[in-house]
């Protein structure tokens, strides 16, 4: 990567079509949620799972045939990892001794296999679950509105939030067409995107209402073009170094957190761009002007567009 | 001077850092897995020649003996793995019979000077270690009715104590109890009654349908949250009691919202044991001796718990069990003789005295009924196969001679010591669940699985670690050192912290260290790319120094307090793994905003700071303008 050229690349010459590409994947993102829907993990529905580890790879299909013959109905065989771990989930989740007759149900084939963990989740607490997550969720995002205004100004709170919701749902939205198991460590991603992408987003529009107050020419979709320009590598780099430890972790992260990686990475992505084209596009669209953001002139104090400074504390340091 | 702390500043640095690796430190020092052998009752001490015995049978068996030692009254005979540990417990409980306990434990192995001052590791969580955790939930309704069925019963016996005629009395659909009287007045004068007793109660005089006078009971919302939290309480000690007899080693026991209780026991493989030990509803009974005369159908032989040659007839039929036991404390008589206090709830306090009144100088016992699995080796068609056994082991904890007719309240006395009080007030509460409960959530991992999980969260975080550490390198070269040195610190400042407030690591929060890691340059990557436009604008190395510290810190605290705010929302609402991340991730934040600040500037400073400086080593061609 290098230092980009002195003269302003023209980003927002293209934020029609980004916005346009915007609005499609959010939208396809909603259809596909609606179409297909969420592969919601066992946290959500209730139900049990078992994983076994086989000393060699079984027949997937033998497995099935074992289980409906010992009279399971529901269930769901597939490989986990590699070809000797088996993942059996049932729906059935009246019953929390479920995993250990179905351990010992396959057992009786002559198979040799290791129980390597097992889950039952009651219905009711996965209901709960996913009311307390929609909720969570939302809260975030209020929060970060509302932080956001007061910090800002009322026009960046909305444009910092909504990238944020369209971040969540186009990840959900790939989640949907892949139908990659949406767990509890997924929802702990997507709240890490939302506080990765919301990063992004408060450093671009940081730098924004500086460059309002400092630079004098200039309308605001140029002041926000340079703004995205000056802070543009430090976008990547972070970008860079975040997807970079987050590929490690898809790799070698194991099994378990493989989704919660894949959220990440999808999230770092599109957090990313978001905070370039979606963030700065609203803002242009909602018409912010220097008049917005510039601090109320106090007594003694000459010139409103002095920038703001940091705690003379700091520069002590 | 520009670019230049004062001592005192750097010291404080230093110290931090100091302070930081000494308690990061111990991380080095993983906890042994390890088996613990202690004393089955409280008389009961290991000494040398028990230990030889669990180590050498330890080593019989195949199985690596990492150390053996004897602590205050326990011995630790420390294995080399958790699967060692699993194998090695039944081998040690074999070689030294029932008069031992012998449990799974985790053996700190932290050099005795940072053990004292607190330094400790990080404790592993079930996804690390192996292990069931349960989520169980306490029936409230129940709770609620049998409270509901206690108080009912002591107003209806004061009310024909004081001779008011009323009829109705019993437990309604709606929680509440409803009392019909026949005039005015004895409605009046039980409204008195109840109101002087009882003020838990709200009271509401109405005209039944028939015209008749009623009295209706109910319970205030506030009342009914005692009863709940009390339930709650209860059964969260009456658990933490029976996971102790259940022999696992660091178990955590926790309330979890209004109703639940989660229960998690690191390295407990069966599952099935487990949950009935657990949810096991009585285990305590309180029966009368039997007479010389009673046929033997109706008798029952039972063994003293604390020596089991003695025996005593006792008649089958129970008086109430342990579900009845309100509360039991251990306390003095007059002569300064160990006894325990025990109170019953209102129906076991009628049971007990109904059948006490006609037993005076009889004797009555309290029976404790232990919940053993024993596995036995059995072979079906020449393959062994061991097989688990449920066993209910009944026996005597106390005999004492009734004095009076007992009510509510009364106390067992002649028993030998303190400490047989003390564990005998305990038993009894442990036997006691305030309201059945059952299981909503279970989880098993194997062992296999958390050292899996071990391997992979080590490797992930070294190789981002590693690949973070490249990137700064190559595209910041100095000031990449700079940030690499801070980015270091910071993980170690992160782990510091992490061990000092005692944090469970799981697999998520091993997850939010490798986001944090990556997460964590950038508050340096916003210094550096100011610095590096300052030096473009023409700025002279020194002013770029200060003015890219400066400028980049608005920008920093503010996209850190967000998201720091969306990770203490993710702490608040979440469960378990989502919690274990948040808090890593709350924490990298603050450790990662001290160390790009203070420690990074600090560095910078004493490299560059005081002197002039021509070229800064900050990457790419515009940094010599």
């Amino acid at each position: 990567m290098s230092d980009v050229d002195k003269k302003p690349i023209d980003f927002m010459g293209i934020r029609k079509a980004a916005a346009i590409m915007s609005i499609l994947l959010v939208i396809g993102s909603v259809i596909a949620l609606g179409v297909r829907g969420l592969n919601l993990g066992l946290d959500f529905t209730g139900g049990a799972s078992v994983e076994l580890d086989y000393q060699q790879a079984p027949d997937l299909n033998s497995i099935r045939n074992t289980l409906t013959d010992a009279g399971y109905v529901n269930f769901v065989v597939q490989n986990f990892g590699d070809e000797s771990s088996v993942l059996v989930r049932l729906s059935d989740a009246f019953d929390d001794e479920l995993a250990g007759r179905v351990t010992k149900d396959l057992r009786a084939t002559g198979d040799e296999l290791e129980l390597v963990s097992s889950a039952f989740v009651g219905s009711q607490v996965g209901d709960e679950l996913k009311e307390d997550s929609g909720l969570g969720l939302l809260l975030a995002l209020a929060v970060v509105l509302i932080y956001v205004g007061m910090r800002f100004q009322f026009k960046f709170g909305i444009a910092s939030v909504l990238p944020l919701a369209h971040d969540v749902i186009i990840i959900l939205g790939v989640f949907a067409v892949f139908q990659w198991t949406f767990d509890l460590s997924v929802l702990a991603a997507l709240l890490a995107v939302i506080g990765y992408s919301l990063n992004d987003t408060i450093v671009v529009a940081d730098r924004i209402r500086e460059n309002f107050r400092k630079m004098r020419v200039g309308d605001s979709e140029h002041v926000i073009n340079e703004s995205i320009h000056q802070t543009i590598s430090r976008t990547l780099n972070t970008s860079g170094t975040t997807l970079v430890v987050l590929i490690a972790l898809y790799f070698l992260g194991g099994e378990a957190i493989n989704n919660f990686a894949i959220a990440l990475i999808i999230g770092v992505v599109v957090g990313t761009y978001s905070s370039i084209y979606v963030a700065a596009s609203l803002l242009i669209a909602f018409g912010v002007s220097r008049e917005d953001l510039i601090i109320p002139p106090k007594e003694g104090v000459e010139g409103a567009e002095k920038d703001e400074q940091p705690p003379e504390w700091l520069n002590r340091m | 001077m520009l670019n230049k702390y004062p001592l005192w500043k750097n010291l404080v640095i230093l110290a931090v850092v100091v302070i930081g690796f000494v308690y990061a430190l111990p991380n080095l020092y993983p906890d042994d897995f390890a088996v613990q052998i202690t004393g089955a009752r409280s008389s009961t001490t290991i000494d040398e020649r028990a230990l030889e015995r669990a180590v050498s049978s330890v080593k019989d068996a195949g199985i690596d003996v990492k150390s053996a030692s004897l602590q205050d009254r326990n011995g630790l005979v420390r294995v080399t793995g958790p699967e060692a540990q699993l194998k090695a417990r039944p081998i040690v409980q074999a070689a030294l019979g029932e008069d031992y306990l012998v449990a799974l434990n985790m053996a700190p192995s932290t050099p005795d000077w940072l053990r004292s001052i607190g330094a400790g590791p990080m404790k592993l969580g079930l996804d690390l270690r192996g292990g069931v955790h349960f989520l169980l939930e306490v029936d409230m309704d129940s709770a609620l009715a049998q409270r509901l069925d206690a108080y009912s019963s002591e107003i209806k016996r004061e009310l024909r104590d004081e001779r008011i005629r009323y009829r109705g009395g019993d437990v309604g659909d709606n929680r509440d109890i409803v009392l019909t009287f026949r005039d005015e007045s004895s409605r009046t004068e039980a409204f008195e009654l109840v109101k002087r007793q009882y003020n838990e109660f709200l009271l509401d005089e109405r005209r039944g349908d028939e015209s008749e006078y009623e009295l209706v009971l109910s319970l205030a919302e506030k009342e009914i949250r005692q009863i709940e939290d009390y339930a709650v309480e209860q059964n969260l000690t009456t658990i933490r009691n029976r996971v102790n007899e259940l022999g696992v080693a660091e178990p955590i026991v926790q309330r979890q919202g209004r109703a639940r209780i989660v229960v998690e026991l690191p390295g407990v493989q069966d599952t099935a044991q487990a949950k009935r030990v657990l949810g096991a509803t009585a285990n305590l009974e309180f029966r009368l001796e039997a007479r010389q005369d009673a046929p033997s159908g109706a008798t029952e032989v039972l063994p003293f718990r604390n020596d089991p040659n003695r025996t005593a007839r006792l008649e089958r039929e129970v008086i109430v069990t342990g579900n009845n036991v309100a509360n039991a404390q251990q306390a003095f008589d007059e002569n300064s003789q160990p006894q325990v206090n025990i109170t019953m709830d209102g129906p076991g306090g009628d049971m007990m005295n109904r059948a006490t009144r006609d037993a005076i100088k009889r004797r009555m016992a309290v029976i404790f009924i232990e919940f053993r699995t024993e596995t036995e080796e059995r072979r079906v068609d020449g393959v062994v196969e061991t097989v688990d056994k449920r066993v209910e082991e009944r026996s005597i904890i106390s005999l004492a001679t009734i004095q009076s007719a007992l009510g509510a309240s009364f106390r067992i006395t002649g028993l030998d010591s303190i400490n047989e009080a003390s564990e005998l007030a305990l038993l009894l509460r442990a036997g006691s669940l305030a309201a059945p409960m059952y299981f909503v959530e279970e989880r098993t991992i194997g062992p296999s699985l958390g050292q899996k999980n071990i391997d992979a969260g080590f490797m992930s975080v070294t190789l981002g670690f590693v690949l973070v550490l490249a990137y700064m390198l190559v595209y910041y070269r100095g000031f990449g050192v700079v940030a690499n040195v801070a980015l270091t610190i910071n993980l170690m400042l992160l782990l510091a912290c992490m061990s000092i407030l005692s944090a469970t690591l799981t697999l998520p929060g091993i997850a939010g260290i490798v986001l944090t890691v990556g997460m964590a340059v950038d508050a340096n990557v916003l210094i550096f790319e100011r610095i590096k436009e300052e030096l473009r604008s023409g700025m002279p190395p020194q002013s770029a120094i200060n003015a890219g510290y400066s400028r980049a810190f608005v920008s920093i605290v503010d996209a850190n307090i967000t998201t720091l705010l969306v990770a203490v929302i993710l702490f608040a609402m979440g469960s378990g793994p989502v919690k274990g991340f948040a808090i890593t991730l709350c924490i990298g934040i603050l450790t990662s905003m001290f160390s790009a600040l203070v420690v990074s500037r600090g560095i910078v400073n004493a490299t560059y700071g005081g002197r002039k400086v021509q070229k800064l080593s900050i990457g790419g061609k515009l940094a010599n303008v």
